[in-house]
């Protein structure tokens, strides 16, 4: 019993840091129909920044604002630059540019930084509190949760609420409508990115004290996949569904890990994603479908 | 002069569908576009609201020039779209220009009253933009009781007057629209037509309006404008056009 509550608090603490960059890519879909393969490494390269600010200064937490405001310049340029050529011709285009754009990026903070492993603490101890003798939830991860349930209610408040949520979800669905009605379909899908981007490099800042030995250009490729599983299994449309569809997740893979071994987990991965698939083809928290009228 | 075309060259992939179309509307008036399929109806209007760039030719609305093709005329830098050197299709409907499309383009994802605040979500004065929602309402009562069904769930005649609602809360001073009876049964065409004509004796709205159904647009317009091939083939008042049997016999079909 200790044993499996062990694992599912774990589970769900790597979960709400899949949730969190699946609230990202969430974003990025729902506000411009384009699922932004080049997600991970754009928040690596936020990371980065947070690296060098911190180094500079001493303080994690400008370190984090910078991330976070990289993320949203980086966006910006990367829908002016490159996505806004490609993004309305066929959508593997998309794909195909964005992991072309991953390639760059990485090289190009491998060739400023060096490849080697630079050390990425995290804001609070890693050490969780003992609960009935079992070792439970550390302080970092009531503050990744935290950060989480934030940035998905906010998500969710922004599209349904506002009147820039509003643009964003009619520029997704119809954009030459929503032209034809004086939406700067072209500024908000800007906008869009920015937003996303920034999330991610929310994400990339929460997650990268977790995972292995330290920040390193390639550090975020692993998570992005996951995290695109989890967006997928919660339907793409949904921050809710990210957040469980991460959720889950992780905790799919804690309970395989520890009950059958950890080298079946990414087994385990691919099962959740065919069987979710198999029973609700558009991911657990389908939205209800429209027909173009 | 509410719109004045000048040579307009307009069409899909290189291939022309209009060719040197000139018009001229003045303000107020409702003119009706007729023609067989593939005449190039829809593609004017398309090209009037900036959807389509024209190869050649002038558009000038309310006074300000929307297209550039030669350098002697400049659209100003406000409306500029961001490629290209023509007014924006955003930046005219914030000038008053209002495109209704076929079969209306209602946002199926979206409820009536998202649909609605979307039409006037530009508009500075949020007050106004909130009162001509509520003008809209008062207008279709339909829409009134269905506030929060999605696009999708309404029926054709719901949401070809939620197109045209939408299109009024951005308070344009001219209309386009295309084929708004478009499957709609009699009664609700005659509801449409009859609004149309209303909005224009109180608000002075010029409608260009597209039209298949012929006697139900002339019912309403002062003119009849004929396309056939992407040429103007015949411009009459719409009292004329009725009553010349031979041109109604040559262009309308009956």
């Amino acid at each position: 019993m200790d044993r499996f509550v062990f694992l599912t608090v774990d589970g769900l603490s790597h979960g709400a840091i899949f949730a969190a960059f699946a609230l990202a890519l969430v974003l990025i879909w729902r506000g411009t129909r384009v699922v932004n393969f080049a997600q991970g490494t754009m928040a690596v390269a936020a990371a980065y920044i947070a690296y060098s600010v911190t180094k500079a200064t001493g303080s994690y937490w400008l370190g984090a604002v910078a991330a976070i405001v990289a993320g949203l310049v980086f966006g910006v340029v990367v829908e002016r630059v490159v996505m806004r050529y490609v993004a309305h011709t066929a959508p593997l285009s998309a794909i195909v540019v964005a992991l072309g754009l991953s390639l760059v990026i990485e090289a190009i903070i491998g060739i400023i930084y060096g490849v080697n492993y630079l050390p990425f603490p995290a804001p609070f101890s890693r050490t969780s509190y003992v609960v009935g003798g079992v070792p439970l939830i550390s302080p970092y991860d009531i503050f990744v949760f935290i950060c989480v349930i934030v940035v998905m209610v906010g998500i969710g408040l922004l599209f349904a609420r506002t009147a820039i949520g509003l643009r964003m979800r009619a520029a997704a669905f119809a954009p030459e409508t929503a032209r034809l009605v004086g939406v700067n379909v072209s500024r908000v899908l800007t906008f869009g990115w920015a937003l996303s981007s920034g999330v991610g490099a929310l994400a990339g800042l929460l997650i990268l004290p977790t995972s292995g030995p330290g920040l390193v250009p390639s550090a975020m490729d692993l998570v992005f996949i996951s995290a695109f599983t989890a967006a997928v299994i919660g339907g793409l449309d949904s921050p809710p569904g990210a957040v469980v569809g991460g959720l889950g997740l992780g905790l799919v893979l804690s309970y395989t890990s520890g009950y059958i071994g950890s080298n079946v987990t990414e087994l385990a991965v691919l099962a959740l994603l065919a069987v979710v698939l198999l029973v609700r083809p558009g991911g657990l928290f389908a939205s209800r479908q429209g027909r173009r009228v | 002069m509410s719109l004045e075309v000048s040579g307009l060259t307009a069409g899909y992939d290189g291939e022309p569908v209009l060719h040197d179309i000139d018009l001229n509307i003045a303000d107020g008036a409702i003119v009706a576009i007729l023609g067989a399929n593939g005449a190039g109806k829809t593609t004017l209007l398309r090209t009037l609201s900036g959807l389509i760039r024209p190869t050649a030719g002038r558009i000038v609305f309310n006074g300000a020039e929307l297209t550039a093709t030669s350098t002697r005329h400049r659209v100003s830098p406000r409306l500029r779209g961001r490629a290209g050197r023509a007014a924006s299709v955003e930046s005219r409907a914030h000038r008053g220009l209002a495109h209704v499309p076929e079969a209306g383009g209602v946002i199926a994802e979206l409820t009536v009253d998202e649909n609605l605040r979307l039409g006037g979500l530009w508009r500075k004065d949020r007050r106004d933009a909130a009162k001509a929602v509520a003008e809209v309402y008062g207008r279709f009562e339909p829409l009134a009781k269905r506030r929060s069904a999605l696009g999708q769930q309404l029926s054709g005649g719901e949401r070809q007057m939620l197109a045209i609602g939408r299109a009024l809360v951005a308070r344009p001073t001219m209309l386009l629209l295309d084929e708004p009876s478009l499957g709609l049964a009699p009664r609700i065409t005659t509801q449409i037509m009859e609004m149309l004509r209303d909005l224009r004796d109180q608000q002075g709205l010029t409608v260009l309006l597209v039209e298949q159904n012929v006697r139900a647009a002339l019912s309403i317009a002062d003119e009849g404008i004929v396309i056939a091939l992407g040429r103007v083939v015949a411009r009459t008042s719409a009292a004329d056009m009725l009553g010349d049997d031979a041109m109604r016999h040559a262009y309308l079909g009956f």
